[in-house]
């Protein structure tokens, strides 16, 4: 499943990002391929908000189509 | 001493050491620079960009502030400018958010990595225990190997602990499988930061060695990421979990159905104090009373002592386009109080959490033009002076969105100044055609935006930032911010100013200023169906746009003639002093298709309204026709762009076969 998939909620397995420059960036953010983020917010067409503790990232949905994950609760 | 690396020029006494306080973006970074520097503080525009890096001096040593960043590389303007302020660096205070360890450490590890000596200022206490979380700082210390202490600095606790740690300052802990590799190129490039960077494939700091950028960037990340997730296992406990009131305004703002009449709650206070305080009752004052009354006429006296204002000379000086007259008082009358103002409110959303928040509920339809939410900054400043929006398009992640977002404000977003004439003007017509002015406006921004994202080669960057929690904007940082950026802005425009004055006045004084006007004439007559005296409007719109607009008051016009008038002016380049700054931001190659762009799609589209007025004989027919327009942009905006996605599926493919 892509990001842009996921509900609100929903706790998921970050699995793949294609960019490299993304990877890095996610890696710095805490949410690199493998961590448990949690979905806390998806705007229509438009970006999704993940959480991993106290941290909050907004994704645009562009990006959030190249992220792969999967999907624990 | 290593200034070679730096853009800007400080001065470093050959003794002194140079200290860099470093940190994420918003963990208070500024407060302890205030407390370490006291008053005596230098700011410098680093070159290209329009950030402002400040230094001061603590007892015989330097200070130097950075960008706030999440690590050093070069993924943007504010990352290469802390790199290279770091790597120069001869002591790093890292100032870290207690609340977001995990994310903060990141950068700790990759500053230790570097070797250079670092404390430590674990900020933020006090919020981490009320979110109930508990970190064991000694242990942190231990793990890092560096000096830790722990600070609330808007309460100004731990700063002295702080001040007096500088000197134990010591280099951290590094892995030891990276210590090795990084010792090997240690000996080639002469400096352990430089070497972490290449290791890391920076382009920039590789070729300034002449090295080949390493490929190790994401082994070292993960490393890192799994070192800092390991300390910070260890030294954080949670006790509780609590939603606090911030969290769940902070969601409000971002859900379109409670983020849209939020934003406009905002809007309409930002509109109250500074459309109508500001630009109505202070510029009254500043420009009208101040410039007008007192400062023009002694400056013209003074000037009139030496050369007469009916020659040529007087004229270009102080004439009624005059550069010690007109750039003055446009320039300190008019454009500083609204400039402040709109650093004001800027500065105040920006330090309050709440502009990434916009960002994010603006990002849906940001990316339907080909931008992303972040370039909400420059559109709403916009509409206070185009001339800077145009600049702070800088902060926009390509240059496919800079070439947008420089072309958008050009064409259809209006300045403050012509807001206010056109306000003024518009009041004149009945609902429907005010109605018939803003639907074709925003039309324009739309279909203009769409074609462009269409048609421009090239890929814009998606949104990936970073919701700070949510908190009382501090007013000592909110006035900082907006004087810096104030002066910086007037620094960088005021020539702009005096040399578009001086264009004009040339043009005034040799005749070409009335060959422009009668040359506009048929088009004005024929096309747009105007009075032939508009063309005088438009001329004068391009040395000032409100100029132009109050040209059209002065005119009697038909209510659809009066509609004509203001899209045409509206959509027409801004002042002259705007495309002076659009042909320095994007050179002028591009410049030279930009301008002529905006000024035909200005007169085609002014005159594609008259004509389709006298074609249907009625405004709401126009209105159905712009509507339709709208339709389509949106329809066709909505259509994946072709060859848009397969190059992601194809790396998907890659990679899953591998």
């Amino acid at each position: 499943m892509r990001l842009d998939r996921c509900k609100r909620g929903q706790l998921i397995k970050v699995s793949l990002i294609d960019n490299p420059d993304v990877r890095a960036q996610a890696i710095r953010f805490g949410i690199a391929e493998g961590e448990v983020v949690s979905c806390e917010e998806i705007l229509p067409a438009g970006p999704v908000v993940v959480r991993k503790n106290h941290q909050e990232i907004a994704i645009g949905r562009g990006l959030a189509r190249q992220i792969e994950v999967e999907h624990i609760i | 001493m290593h200034c070679h690396d730096l853009g800007i020029k400080i001065d470093i006494p050959p003794e002194a050491r140079m200290i860099v306080l470093a940190g994420n973006p918003n963990v208070g970074k500024s407060v302890f620079f205030n407390a370490l520097t006291g008053l005596y503080v230098d700011v410098s525009n680093y070159p290209g960009t329009t950030l402002e890096i400040s230094h001061g001096k603590f007892g015989p040593d330097v200070v130097i502030d950075t960008p706030g960043v999440y690590g050093i590389s070069s993924f943007n303007d504010e990352e290469k400018i802390a790199r290279d302020i770091i790597l120069s660096a001869d002591v790093v205070i890292n100032i870290v958010d207690a609340v977001h360890l995990e994310r903060d450490l990141f950068l700790t590890q990759q500053v230790i990595d570097t070797g250079i000596p670092v404390v430590v200022a674990l900020n933020m206490l006090d919020e981490a225990v009320r979110q109930g979380r508990q970190v064991d700082v000694d242990l942190l210390s231990d793990l890092l190997g560096v000096p830790v202490i722990p600070t609330v600095a808007t309460q100004k606790k731990g700063i002295e602990e702080l001040k007096a740690a500088v000197s134990y300052a010591r280099s951290g802990h590094i892995d030891h499988e990276l210590h090795s590799k990084l010792h090997l190129l240690h000996d080639r490039v002469g400096n352990q930061g430089e070497a972490l960077l290449i290791l890391e494939g920076d382009p920039i700091v590789a070729e300034r060695h002449g090295i080949k950028p390493g490929n190790d960037r994401e082994e070292i990340y993960l490393m890192r990421r799994a070192r800092v997730n390991d300390i910070v296992g260890h030294v954080v406990r949670q006790t509780s979990q609590g939603a606090s009131m911030g969290t769940v305004l902070g969601r409000l703002m971002i859900q379109p159905l409670t983020g849209v009449p939020i934003l406009a709650v905002f809007l309409y206070a930002m509109y109250k104090f500074i459309g109508v305080f500001i630009a109505v009752d202070i510029v009254n004052f500043t420009e009208k009373i101040i410039m007008k009354e007192k400062y023009e006429p002694f400056v013209r006296a003074l000037v009139g002592h030496y050369i007469p204002q009916k020659t040529a000379l007087g004229t270009i000086l102080t004439g009624e386009f005059g550069v010690l007259t007109m750039t003055v008082t446009y320039i300190l009358g008019l454009l500083l109080p609204l400039v402040i103002g709109f650093y004001l409110a800027l500065s105040a959303f920006e330090d309050s959490g709440y502009l990434p928040r916009i960002a994010t509920l603006t990002d849906r339809a940001m990316t339907g033009i080909g931008l992303n939410g972040r370039a909400v900054i420059p559109i709403i400043l916009g509409f206070g002076c185009v001339t800077l929006a145009t600049i702070v398009t800088r902060l926009l992640g390509s240059e496919r969105e800079r070439r947008i977002a420089v072309f958008l404000l050009g064409l259809a977003i209006p300045c403050s100044a012509q807001l206010a004439v056109i306000a003024g003007l518009i009041s004149r017509v009945s609902g429907a055609y005010v109605f018939l002015f803003a639907l074709t406006i925003f039309t324009v921004l739309a279909v203009a935006g769409t074609m462009l994202n269409r048609f421009l080669p090239g890929e814009s960057t998606d949104l990936l930032i970073d919701l700070p929690p949510l908190r009382l904007p501090r007013i000592e940082n909110v006035l900082k911010k907006t004087f810096t950026k104030s002066y910086n802005f007037l620094a960088e425009a005021t020539p702009l100013f005096a040399v578009g004055a001086l264009l004009i006045g040339i043009l005034q004084v040799t005749g070409l200023l009335d060959v422009l006007q009668k040359l506009l004439a048929p088009l004005t007559v024929g096309w747009l169906g105007l009075p032939k005296e508009a063309a005088n409007a438009f001329i004068m719109g391009f040395v000032r746009r409100d100029f132009g607009a109050a040209g059209l008051a002065s005119l009697p016009l038909s209510e659809i003639q009066t509609i004509v008038g203001l899209i045409t002016i509206t959509l027409f380049v801004p002042c002259i002093a705007s495309l002076l700054v659009i042909f320095k931001e994007r050179g002028r190659r591009e410049g030279l298709i930009i301008w002529p762009a905006i000024l035909s799609l200005a007169f085609f589209i002014g005159g594609l309204v008259a004509q389709g007025f006298r074609l249907f004989g009625s405004v709401y027919a126009v209105i159905g026709a712009v509507a339709v327009i709208l339709l389509a942009a949106v329809i066709i905006g909505k259509m994946p762009k072709p060859g848009n996605t397969s190059p992601i599926d194809q790396n998907v493919k890659q990679r899953s076969s591998v």
